[in-house]
């Protein structure tokens, strides 16, 4: 039987050969298909939507790279090791909003839209207000979600190459520039394809080292679990507490995984909606198998590692996954799977970077500034300027967030485009009635009220903007409890064999007079414990009810007729795909 | 073969009409499918943590809480799939149709 070593030698934290050896020869491959990319990017359509050469598979395995990024492969298997089944329920919820994205959007996108989900929204609307307002909510997406990136980047990358926090993410955003920039979709999605196909066999293979440890059985597995950390870490724990909350987060990942633009431009790059519909059949299949991995990783990594070395190295457990490979395949796996945790990083980045440039040039520049007339070329270079600018504004708020818990910007990033994105996607395709003001009205509201009460809230109130309060009432009550314990054990020491009933009912007496003189006492403690204003940890439930309701308000006071007259002209082409760009 | 029409007289077709609502409706059903299955798995975290917390079967360490969680990534995929199988054996077809009769 297996048991969980109580030291291990670890190569993670060092520069290590193998490792850099990999990623080496993934740059150099994927900088290969840049350059053979940039000779393919003329057009606007190259440029955004790979020429709409993508198959459905390959959109598929594209998607799926887009949405595995390094934190779900890492902190997945961290939290499933250090928290059992609640991370888990964790992973569910990065699923379920798939199904979504095929049953609402990605047909209507396809057929209506042309390179951004603005083109959709403002399909029969005014286009300026609405590309500007939803080339805001694109770029604060794209920007919160990129920073996250990036800090978790530098930490990662820190952690497993042992290369200081500032070089990891210069080369990061350098690499991502130089996809975008030169290789434009095309390349983007390359690297992405790879990405996933090598991050989906790597967690294979460590699932089939970890599960030939078990005889190939997940129940003997789950009763190494058990026998090591008790059967509570196979049950539900104290990651749902309040059911609003975990409904507000649940909507939250659900409708924001449909309102992502990196997500969303995918669907642009195949050539009709039938293959847009198929790429997210595949996707939907290959991120549930990823994430079944990497539960099976995680719920490993806690047997065979030992949750006392993966949080000694790093207290969230994102360590889990490299140490399992470290003490299953060795230095040469370590390094292989350190090397796609880099590439994954890369990747997303890319592909958020194309995303926000898209909103920029496409949107901002020649939808808002140019008003729809404008030179492909002007286009592909103004596409290309952002690129840089964005790409350099990453590295420097990368730099500027170094060592900030970014945690709660992922959160902020769903919300947001769960809220401020996706109600105007929908009521565009699905509403005759929706007008510009209606849809300028939601998109606002759902990026204020989301941001306003994410700020508010338990997560940034408390654990950040009153940090500082918060641990010092932590200390505080850690200190009564330490001064009252440290009381008892001097009482309890005094209990020796062989004392009279009196004297031990006097200690006894004691013991329970310091228990309770301490409680009033953390009591008053806690009572100064900050208090966020807005209770929830996840806004989405209001965010995205508010967004609906403006919507729905606006447009029903102030008829569109112009619209509303549109609106069968759009019909025809969501459904039929008749006039869909090619 | 009937004769082709304008996009206008096209909206009043009854297979456009038919096109339209079917895909409507499969594509609502499935999403209430999708919300039911995610939320039920939710509800259940939420108010019934011993009903999750109960092993499979006398002497297994696994509860019921992991096929559950396991069935609704599964499920979820399966949701992607029949809409997959309706949409390429019907609406497809319908699609073709519709194209068809348009000038």
């Amino acid at each position: 039987m297996p048991q969980a070593p109580q030291a291990a030698q670890t190569m993670i934290g060092t520069a290590n050969p193998t490792a850099i050896m990999f990623f080496v020869a993934f740059v150099i491959s994927t900088l290969l298909i840049t350059w053979w990319a940039a000779k393919r990017t003329r057009t606007t359509k190259d440029f955004y939507a790979a020429g709409r050469s993508v198959t459905g598979f390959q959109n598929g395995l594209a998607l799926a790279g887009d949405y595995m990024s390094a934190a779900s492969f890492l902190g997945i298997a961290g939290l499933v090791s250090t928290k059992g089944y609640d991370g888990l329920i964790y992973s569910v919820g990065w699923l379920v909003g798939w199904p979504i994205v095929m049953f609402l959007i990605s047909e209507p996108l396809r057929n209506l839209g042309k390179y951004t989900f603005a083109d959709v929204v403002s399909y029969r609307l005014n286009q300026r207000p609405i590309r500007a307002a939803a080339a805001t909510g694109s770029l604060v997406v794209v920007i919160t979600y990129l920073i996250a990136q990036m800090v978790g980047a530098g930490t990662l990358i820190k952690l497993m190459f042992g290369l200081p926090f500032e070089v990891a993410i210069v080369i990061t955003g350098s690499l991502m520039i130089a996809y975008v920039l030169f290789g434009g979709m095309i390349a983007t999605t390359w690297v992405q394809i790879i990405k996933a196909v090598l991050l989906l066999g790597g967690a294979t293979l460590l699932v089939i080292l970890t599960l030939s440890k078990f005889g190939f059985s997940y129940g003997n597995l789950f009763h190494q679990a058990e026998n090591l950390y008790t059967n509570k870490f196979l049950e539900p724990g104290g990651l749902v507490t309040s059911p609003v909350d975990a409904f507000s987060l649940g909507l939250a990942l659900m409708f924001g995984t449909a309102g992502l633009p990196h997500i969303l431009m995918r669907f642009f790059t195949v050539p009709d909606a039938k293959e847009a519909r198929k790429s997210v059949f595949y996707a939907t299949g290959f991120i549930g198998y990823f994430y079944i991995l990497t539960v099976t990783i995680g719920f490993g990594a806690a047997v065979l590692v030992g949750q006392k070395i993966i949080m000694g190295i790093d207290k969230g457990g994102n360590m889990a996954g490299p140490l399992l490979a470290e003490a299953l395949g060795g230095n040469l796996f370590l390094g292989f799977l350190s090397a796609v945790a880099f590439a994954t990083i890369l990747a997303v980045v890319s592909g958020l970077t194309l995303a926000g440039a898209s909103a920029f040039s496409h949107d901002l520049f020649v939808g808002v500034v140019r008003r729809g007339q404008a030179s492909e070329k002007d286009e592909v270079k103004v596409a290309k300027i952002a690129t840089v600018g964005l790409g350099i504004t990453a590295i420097l708020l990368g730099i500027l967030f170094k060592g900030q818990n970014v945690a709660f910007l992922v959160g902020l990033t769903f919300a947001i485009a769960a809220s401020a994105n996706f109600p105007a996607l929908v009521m565009s395709i699905m509403w005759k009635k929706f007008t510009t003001a209606g849809a300028v009205s939601s998109i606002y509201a759902g990026l204020t009220v989301a941001t306003v009460l994410l700020i508010l809230s338990p997560t940034v109130w408390v654990d950040i903007v009153h940090k500082s309060e918060k641990a010092a009432v932590e200390k505080a009550v850690t200190d009564i409890e330490t001064a009252s314990k440290t009381k008892i054990a001097d009482l309890e020491k005094q209990k020796v064999a062989g004392l009279e009933a009196m004297k031990m009912a006097e200690i006894d007496a004691s013991i329970s007079a310091e228990k309770a003189a301490s409680e009033p006492l953390i009591k008053a403690e806690k009572a100064k414990m900050p208090q966020p204003i807005f209770p929830l940890k996840n806004p989405g439930i209001y965010s995205m009810a508010a967004a609906f309701l403006i919507g729905i308000l606006v447009s029903l006071i102030a008829p569109d007729k112009v619209a509303e007259s549109k609106y069968d002209a759009q019909k025809l082409r969501e459904y039929v795909g008749i006039g869909a760009e090619d | 073969m009937s004769a082709k029409k304008t996009a206008h007289e096209l909206l009043e077709d009854p297979d456009f009409r038919d096109l339209s609502s079917q895909k409507n409706v499969v594509s609502i059903i499935l999403t209430i499918l999708e919300l039911v299955l995610y939320f039920g798995f939710i509800a259940l975290i939420a108010f019934n943590k011993p009903f999750l917390a109960q092993k499979l079967s006398e002497g297994s360490a696994t509860s019921i809480g992991i096929p559950i969680a396991v069935g609704t990534i599964i499920g979820s995929w399966v949701l992607t799939g029949i809409y997959i199988q309706w949409a390429n054996s019907k609406y497809d077809k319908l699609v073709d149709k519709v194209k068809n009769k348009f000038q």
